[in-house]
């Protein structure tokens, strides 16, 4: 059996206070649930879940908004999750809500957008009363100032004016009928210690977060491939190259990126090159900008 | 092995916080190159030959100018020896409530002053603040230190100063350090500078990567508060009962005895830790700041809001104490509030019996409060609970003598409390 460690490691620290929170809002809410797109961020949500209540299952659903706009790949590992951890999986469907005219499609094609409705309708008609989200801090100035319980109106809505001061680790999670609160448990990560961490644990992600062959047209200086949400138009040549993914978000304008990268610590050493170089170097080469900016965009519907 | 260090900044306005926190973190490599992209191209904008590291920081003017709350942000940068956690809380409006915020957490507080002006009234507020909340150690950035012609002089003076003041709030030799620096320049932010060939002492950098934290006091009688009981209910585990926390103080081990509290038996039920559970195996001991499961060796009525404590080192059990407030609302605090109050795991009624005094923190004296608080003043008050709360003195543990007021009727989170008095210089 181990002993105690004399100061805590910067991942044990981050894990530790990312159980606390999970434990919080379990001791406090009625019904959270833990947003889950099969991406990194929320399969690391999902792994702390499982380590927070052990040996008990997980004590939340899980909520997938689906654009229909799917890698398969994600699909699937989304379904082994559920299977493995017993949990239950409630799906938003935007198509239904485009089929029965509350959303319209947009002359883009592009689904992220959309999110926004089915993802509130959901929260109200299972009257979720904390909702978990993967949003970092590091991600984007504008985060930098979320707290990790975050109070939104009945429109889903975030006043910055509204925001509580948020003290040592007593979070406040009152709210009125009708609000929820967004919970932030990797507030405090980066994007290297979620990597770090999910290498430490040997957390298993969808496969198109690592490299492999895949045909790809060129738009909008974005790598896309084809899917139901359409491929290439007249002009967009196709090419076979080696790439992965970054975020898996509405296949339609989630771009790849070129990458060898086909091992959690490849991706570590990509990761750790996408930050400045060395020290007054001033570009790195656009392929990661434009994969960073990719990640904002996500954020910005969530 | 990397740990965490989580610091706070404060500084008043055009001090150069903004340019400091851009700077290390540009210095750490913690900037995407697409956001200094973004700041190269907007200095160049700005007619600048070099990129504004304040703008990596969302400048304060630039805030203001869109109406955006001034509050408290939190930045993230590593080296190969630490990770930090920093929170950037802006100096001249609410620097109560920001300070209050960011020091809650914080090990350490960088503390800016302007080389031109020394340590002013901003500065010893500010150092009180950080003092009452207990942030143990102390940084005094002598910053633009360029602009008085790195003259040693006036380091010495403005450094002699400071120490005098935190002397005097109770900082113990050795937990407070000045360091001439310029942010812009990077003198001494990062790499020794030529410049001040005078300064002995580490960069700033070194000395957040070498500081020792007292991580929460392994030594400290243990407090553990039960946020959640775990029972599966499972075929595996049809009779597994065990208590979710993250330890708050001290040490716990197996064979440990221990009481729970509050509880209806006078003193608490006495038990022993049987077991320590995480999903990655036992522990024979856990430290602050570990979440582990308990188990106990008998069957007690634990639930979540309990306190697990050493039994041979309880905390006072009390439904009624003096305690200091930090008042944030915009709200002001009357004599006879009816609040709630959460302290650990636990949320309970309350009255704000008395409003005993204000502490002007200027001053370092108490002062009468015949008016009760408004909004950033800080406060000794009498408290009735409900229900007895396990309460320890803030000075002698931040996580089990700190709670917050919750407004009953909306939810707004009031102030900051510390049980007790730690009125700092008083
Ligand atoms: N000469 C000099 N100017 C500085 C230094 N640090 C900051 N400044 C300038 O002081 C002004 C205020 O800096 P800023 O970082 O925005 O201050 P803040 O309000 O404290 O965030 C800006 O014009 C900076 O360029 C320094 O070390 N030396």
């Amino acid at each position: 059996m181990a002993e105690a460690p004399d100061k805590l490691d910067n991942l044990d620290a981050l894990e530790s206070e990312g159980i606390h929170i999970m434990r919080e809002v379990a001791g406090e809410f009625d019904r959270p649930v833990i947003l889950f797109s099969g991406g990194k961020d929320s399969t690391l949500l999902l792994h702390l879940a499982v380590k927070a209540f052990w040996p008990a299952p997980v004590p939340f659903p899980l909520l997938h908004v689906d654009t229909g706009h799917n890698f398969d790949e994600v699909i699937d590992f989304r379904d082994r999750m559920v299977e493995r951890y017993g949990v239950r999986l409630v799906v938003a469907h935007v198509q239904e809500w485009i089929d029965d005219g509350r959303l319209e499609e947009r002359p883009d094609g592009t689904r992220n957008p959309l999110q926004t409705v089915p993802l509130l309708d959901t929260i109200t008609a299972n009257k979720f009363d904390a909702v978990f989200g993967g949003g970092r801090r590091d991600e984007e100035r504008a985060r930098a100032k979320e707290r990790i319980f975050s109070l939104r109106n009945a429109f889903g809505q975030w006043d910055p004016r509204r925001q509580r001061p948020e003290l040592w680790n007593l979070y406040n999670g009152r709210h009125r009928a009708g609000e929820h609160v967004r919970v932030f448990p990797l507030s405090n990560w980066t994007e290297l210690d979620v990597w770090r961490y999910i290498e430490r644990e040997k957390i298993e992600l969808p496969s198109i977060y690592y490299a492999h062959k895949r045909e790809v047209y060129q738009r909008d200086g974005m790598w896309l491939t084809s899917g139901p949400w359409g491929g290439p138009r007249d002009g967009e040549a196709v090419f076979p190259k080696m790439v992965r993914y970054r975020t898996v978000g509405d296949g339609s304008c989630t771009g790849a990126v070129e990458s060898e990268a086909l091992t959690v610590s490849d991706v570590i050493a990509e990761v750790q090159a996408s930050r400045l170089t060395e020290r007054g170097a001033t570009r790195a080469d656009d392929r990661l900008s434009e994969a960073a900016m990719e990640d904002r965009k996500r954020e910005g519907y969530f | 092995m990397s740990d965490l260090l989580r610091l706070a900044t404060a500084g008043s306005v055009d001090d150069g916080k903004s340019t400091l926190v851009g700077r290390l973190l540009y210095d750490t490599k913690s900037v995407l190159a697409d956001q200094l992209d973004a700041v190269t191209r907007a200095s160049v904008d700005k007619g600048l030959s070099t990129p504004d590291l304040s703008l990596l920081v969302d400048g304060l003017r630039s805030e203001r100018e869109q109406g955006i709350t001034i509050d408290v942000a939190y930045r993230y940068f590593a080296t190969g020896k630490r990770s930090f956690v920093l929170a950037d809380t802006p100096g001249h409006v609410q620097y109560t409530r920001n300070t209050v915020t960011g020091a809650s957490t914080a090990q350490l507080a960088i503390l800016l002053v302007d080389a031109r002006k020394g340590v002013i009234e901003q500065t010893r507020r500010h150092a009180a603040v950080l003092a009452l909340l207990g942030v143990p150690n102390l940084v005094l950035a002598v910053n633009k230190i360029d602009l008085v012609g790195y003259d040693e002089g006036v380091f010495e003076t403005i450094a002699q100063e400071f120490a005098a003041h935190a002397d005097k709030l109770g900082y113990p030799m050795g937990s407070v350090l000045s360091v001439p620096v310029s942010a812009l320049v990077g003198d001494n932010v990062v790499e020794p500078s030529a410049n001040t060939p005078w300064y002995a002492g580490p960069t700033l950098l070194d000395h957040l990567e070498t500081v020792a934290v007292q991580p929460d006091p392994h030594e400290a009688p243990l407090r553990f508060p039960v946020q959640y009981v775990i029972r599966p209910r499972t075929a595996e585990h049809p009779d597994y009962r065990g208590y979710a926390g993250q330890v708050a103080a001290g040490t716990v081990r197996v064979g440990d005895r221990v009481t729970v509290l509050p509880s209806v038996v006078a003193g608490g039920l006495t038990t022993t830790v049987e077991r320590i559970d995480t999903p990655d195996g036992e522990l024979t001991e856990a430290v602050a700041g570990q979440s582990v499961t308990l188990l106990l060796a008998d069957d007690l009525d634990v639930a979540r809001g309990d306190l697990i404590a050493a039994a041979d080192a309880p905390p006072a059990v009390t439904d009624e104490f003096a305690a200091t407030l930090a008042w944030l609302a915009d709200k002001p605090l009357r004599t006879g509030a009816r609040v709630l109050v959460k302290h650990g795991t636990r949320t309970v009624p309350a009255i704000v019996a008395a409003v005993d005094a204000r502490f002007d923190e200027q001053a370092l004296s108490v002062v009468d409060a015949p008016d009760g608080l408004s909004l950033n003043e800080i406060g000794l008050v009498t408290l009735r609970t409900a229900e007895p709360l396990p309460l320890d003195d803030y000075a002698d543990s931040r996580r089990t003598g700190a709670f917050i007021v919750i407004d009953n009727a909306d939810g707004t989170t009031l102030a900051a409390g510390l049980a007790g008095t730690p009125l700092p210089g008083t």
